[in-house]
């Protein structure tokens, strides 16, 4: 009984310091809170990691250099965090959760598409204006959202140059495109399903025939019956997309099986690692990436794209993915927009934000009345000699694209 | 769909290729089966855990990989460090739910997966991880057809374990126990077994048979965190379509469903194959129990 | 606890539900969520508690709910509340017609086999709809928002799902009393002298289940839209999580008790709310050794706890001897 009583008291007491901490925390003396729910655990939690670590970096370099000016006086930036657990359900309550009982009202998107799109009501409802970098998926752009603005490139342009660089190839070398076929697997979640649509309307703008149309499971661990159509129909272009787990299978079993495909493209190749795990066998991969440590955009802040990179290896002891550097651009966006409103009004923020003109290491930075950034084209490696290359868009290419993939047979 | 099967007849080779990927798989799904049916069988627990365990058995690989040590010793070494888990893992926990109502042991052992799950992520990340064995790849009819020598090697691993267990089970003193406790435990207790021990046994080999089949899957395939559950539903089907206490059943009814399930994903498409291994699941039970309600009996 | 206990505390407890969402206007999704919570764990012990089948399977028909009304929301042409409230009844007609169909085949398996056949329905329809694109596929759906002032939703549907978790409770309350109540725990006890008495037992299962059917049909209808984007595998068919916190709240309060799935709801769910922002990242690992904990140490529950410290509380002759 007594033990009961102590228990029931403990209960009351942390019921007591939940109630005590709601305080409004959007400013606290020179601390200026920006919110977000994160993946840190299930199936994003890698790239959750990476994205936080993003937003971590870009804190710790703006507060060092002396925080953000708004209105003469100083102010230092924090995040409060949540774990979203990789689910939709669990994200909108904790936005619900961050905007009234932390009274955050400034949000740095989570990571996915799906987790986006659960969250982006909210913020909206509330207008609490959220800056993503990893909320991809284009059927976020035409819901009418006011509040939301993405630093990153949209789904439809992820392989977009991937196909037309295909049909490209093909005409150079005096074939129609439309004589050519494609072959798509992508992942059954909203972020690869959004690419899928963007390159079966490619596909069809271009004529090219689509011969393979498969939606892979997330717990997938084998894609041996999608290959071995793959193998079958001899596709030009094989693309699959699902997150790092799908480029992984993918050139693993392509591998194994000598599945012979002219051009393959894929997406996530950089945190899916397929060069440190598969050396040789991830030659000639293209790779759709929103940014790449080459590139030759810079700014005060990082400095070059390159720059980045090398703060971030110091860092965390790893080469920043592109899913870190676009949470590192969200952040300086918010500083920025924080400082030409001159207020941390919500509504004058958001009008600040939509007006944005940036140019940062990750790319240059506009919104479209949408809320998506017009300003960053989507970049394409390939895997070259064991290093990731850009090859496409032309402005940026270090390289020519190696084309075609020669089959296995020759290879080694 | 149509068009799917259409392949066939244009590409017969595609039949073997797909038959061929299917049995190499399932094999790995046999091993954990036969797992799943001892302890079914022996202590009367549905061990959800199954999946975590193959998953660690893998992660365990991994790990050695990292160290720089091949992946092929990574099989023992999975075995063993997983029969300690195992065992360890009786002892706490699975030690007070043996003797309780089944969907008591089923929620505990549902725990246990969660737990273990997220005390991988945390250790060792939400990354897809593989090892590479360095086999090559055999070539049937011209190149048409290829086998992953490594899924060659997991197959006959499977059968090897099946084999070792079949004769362990018959011929050494703690099988012989194991097959008595499974029979009648208060009688192989009255006969002077410690049934705690034999029980604890039996849940620590289950273990090692995971993390060998584990150890399989991260060269083979790949192994992620959260990715389990696929593995114990599987060994849970293989189990009840082959019955407990048949090994032999055991590994065909694997193979087959391996195979069963390729066809599908080739045929409905890759984002069906799961819904199609639970469906088939559902319909094996319903059936099953139609049947046995014409006896008057039920599946309980 | 006596009746006149139980309708003063009844009492209460409606008064501060709906004094809570104006009292705490910033907690008012957690109270929301709350009540959500309470259905999950009053409708799962119907078939589990009360009548010994336990289920991993329930989450299918509020998977459906919320799908049902999320696309009679979007196909029917209705402004937001008639579209809504005709939606959720669509959507627990079709629940209860899954019951009916799924039930008369699986509720003739009995323990574990309709455990584990169960826990296959809800993974099946989870991965089923994540491959239909007519529900929108793998990219999930996302319900019309709502209209009206921000924060007022969460108000709306704290309400609306009190209201039914209020409905429910006395439904069930009165169920478990009648020869209908008394028969699915003639079931549970043992299934076989039931028939043997004459019982149609089939029935009585299949009938209990559709009851469970319908409110969470209803709830997940209301549901899909108040949480605003619906993932096939991760809001709807939510079986790792929603689904499994409903066997556990039912179980934690004491598992075939009128009160114990509210009471286990309330505590589960407030813990949760508590600790969970302080786990950043293991958050999983406390809730598996919460699972194993309760399962292990914990079977009967807090008021299987409570009916035998204190029994004659609960109406029971204390034997002397």
């Amino acid at each position: 009984m007594i033990r009961k009583l102590k228990q029931l008291g403990l209960a009351t007491a942390a019921l007591g310091l939940v109630l005590a901490g709601t305080a409004d925390a959007k400013v606290e003396g020179d601390t200026v809170y920006l919110g977000s729910a994160i993946s840190l655990t299930g199936k994003y939690s890698t790239n959750g990691e990476h994205t936080q670590r993003g937003y971590d970096l870009a804190v710790k370099l703006i507060n060092e250099a002396g925080g953000i000016m708004v209105d003469g006086q100083d102010y230092m930036l924090d995040i409060i965090y949540y774990d979203d657990e990789s689910t939709p359900a669990r994200g909108a309550q904790l936005a619900e959760r961050l905007i009234n009982q932390d009274g955050v009202e400034f949000m740095l998107g989570p990571y996915s598409s799906g987790l986006t799109k659960a969250i982006a009501p909210v913020t909206e409802q509330y207008g609490v204006p959220m800056v993503e970098a990893n909320g991809a998926s284009l059927s976020l752009f035409t819901e009418g959202y006011q509040y939301l603005f993405a630093v990153l490139s949209t789904t439809e342009q992820y392989l977009a140059s991937a196909v037309a660089l295909a049909a490209e190839i093909a005409e150079a070398e005096g074939r129609d495109p439309s004589t050519l076929t494609l072959a798509a697997a992508f992942e059954n979640d909203p972020f690869s399903q959004d690419i899928r649509n963007g390159v079966l309307a490619d596909a069809e703008a271009l004529g090219i025939k689509v011969v393979i149309d498969d939606q892979l499971p997330p717990e997938l661990n084998d894609m041996a019956a999608t290959l071995a159509k793959v193998k079958a129909l001899k596709p030009d272009i094989l693309v699959v997309s699902g997150h790092a787990k799908g480029a992984t299978l993918a050139i693993r079993q392509m591998e194994e099986m000598r599945v012979d495909v002219p051009m393959l493209a894929l997406t996530h190749c950089d945190s899916a690692d397929i060069i440190g795990n598969f050396g040789e066998a991830a030659e000639y991969t293209l790779c759709a990436s929103q940014w790449a440590p080459s590139l030759s955009y810079s700014d005060d802040l990082f400095g070059s794209a390159a720059d980045f990179a090398a703060t971030f290896e110091a860092e965390y002891g790893y080469a920043p993915p592109y899913q870190a550097a676009e949470s590192a651009a969200a952040v300086m966006v918010f500083a920025d927009a924080f400082e030409r409103a001159g207020t941390f009004d919500k509504a004058a923020v958001r009008d600040a934000l939509s007006e944005t003109v940036m140019e940062t290491f990750y790319g240059n930075i506009e919104f479209d009345e949408t809320g998506k950034n017009i300003a960053k084209p989507m970049v394409l490696y390939q895997v070259q000699d064991g290093e990731y290359v850009v090859v496409a868009p032309t402005a940026w290419a270090a390289s020519e694209v190696r084309w075609p993939t020669p089959p296995w047979a020759d290879r080694q | 769909m149509l068009d799917n099967l259409q392949l066939f007849v244009d590409a017969p080779f595609l039949l073997i290729q797909v038959l061929l990927d299917g049995i190499l798989f399932g094999a790995i799904f046999a091993i954990a089966a036969y797992g799943m049916a001892l302890v079914w069988g022996v202590m009367n627990v549905i061990n959800i855990v199954q999946g975590e365990f193959v998953m660690l058995g893998g992660f365990i690989t991994f790990q050695l990989t990292l160290w720089g040590i091949h992946p092929l010793f990574g099989i023992p070494v999975a075995a063993a460090v997983l029969f300690v888990i195992g065992i360890a893992l009786y002892y706490g926990v699975i030690r007070r739910v043996v003797d309780k109502d089944m969907f008591i042991s089923l929620l505990a052992t549902f725990g246990l997966s969660i737990l273990l799950q997220q005390l991988m992520n945390q250790i060792w990340g939400g990354d897809v991880r593989t090892a590479q064995s360095g086999l090559g790849t055999w070539f049937l009819f011209d190149y048409t057809v290829t086998v992953g020598q490594i899924k060659v090697v997991a197959c006959v691993g499977a059968l090897i374990l099946g084999l070792i267990l079949i004769v362990f089970l018959k011929k050494s003193r703690l099988g012989q126990a194991i097959r008595a406790t499974a029979q009648n435990p208060r009688a192989a207790q009255v006969l002077g077994i410690n049934t705690d021990k034999v029980f604890a046994a039996t849940y620590g080999i289950n273990a090692a048979l995971c993390g060998a089949a584990g150890s399989l899957v991260v060269m083979a395939y790949s192994v992620h965190p959260y990715i389990g559950l696929p593995y114990t539903v599987r060994s849970f089907m293989i189990v009840i379509v082959a019955g407990l206490g048949n090994l032999p059943g055991v590994i065909l009814a694997g193979l087959g469903l391996g195979a069963a399930e390729n066809f599908a994903a080739f045929i409905l498409g890759a984002q069906f194959q799961v819904a199609f291994v639970f469906c088939l699941l559902i319909v094996i039970l319903v059936v099953r129990n139609t049947l046995l309600r014409r006896k008057r009996k039920y599946l309980k | 606890m006596n009746g006149r206990g139980q309708i003063i505390l009844g009492i209460v407890i409606v008064a501060a539900a709906l004094a809570a969402p104006l009292v705490f206007p910033d907690f008012r999704a957690q109270i929301a969520m709350l009540w959500v919570m309470v259905l999950f764990a009053l409708t799962w012990d119907i078939l589990g508690g009360q009548t010994g089948y336990n289920t991993f399977g329930n989450i299918l028909f509020f998977g459906t709910g919320m799908y049902a009304a999320a696309v009679f929301q979007r196909d029917g042409g209705f402004d937001y509340f008639p579209g809504l409230f005709i939606g959720m009844g669509l959507g627990a007609l079709i629940s209860v017609a899954l019951a009916t169909i799924l039930g008369s085949m699986i509720l003739r398996m009995r323990g574990h086999y309709f455990a584990i056949a169960t826990l296959g329905l809800g993974i099946a329809a989870g991965e089923i709809a994540s491959g239909w694109d007519y529900i929108g596929a793998g990219s999930g759906m996302s319900p019309p928002l709502f209209p009206g002032a921000p924060g007022v939703s969460y108000i709306f549907f704290g309400y609306l799902f009190f209201g039914l978790a209020l409905i429910t409770f006395l439904l069930l309350a009165w169920v478990y009393r009648t020869r209908f109540g008394l028969a699915l725990n003639a079931i549970r006890d043992n299934e076989d002298k039931a028939e043997a008495m004459g019982l149609k037992t089939d029935t009585y299962k299949i009938a209990a289940w559709m009851l469970a059917a319908l409110f969470l049909g209803l709830c997940g209808g209301a549901a899909g839209n108040m949480l605003g984007f619906i993932d096939p595998r991760d809001t709807a068919f939510a079986g790792a999580t929603f689904g499994v916190w409903m066997v556990l709240m039912a179980i934690l309060g004491g598992k075939g008790t009128l009160w114990g799935p509210v009471l286990g709801a309330f505590v589960f769910h407030v813990t949760q709310e508590i600790l969970w922002t302080h786990l950043l990242g293991w958050q999983r690992v406390a809730l598996g050794l919460i699972i194993v904990g309760i399962v292990v140490f914990f079977p009967q529950g807090i008021l299987g706890w409570a009916r035998t410290r204190w029994p004659k509380r609960f109406g029971h002759r204390v034997e002397t001897s």
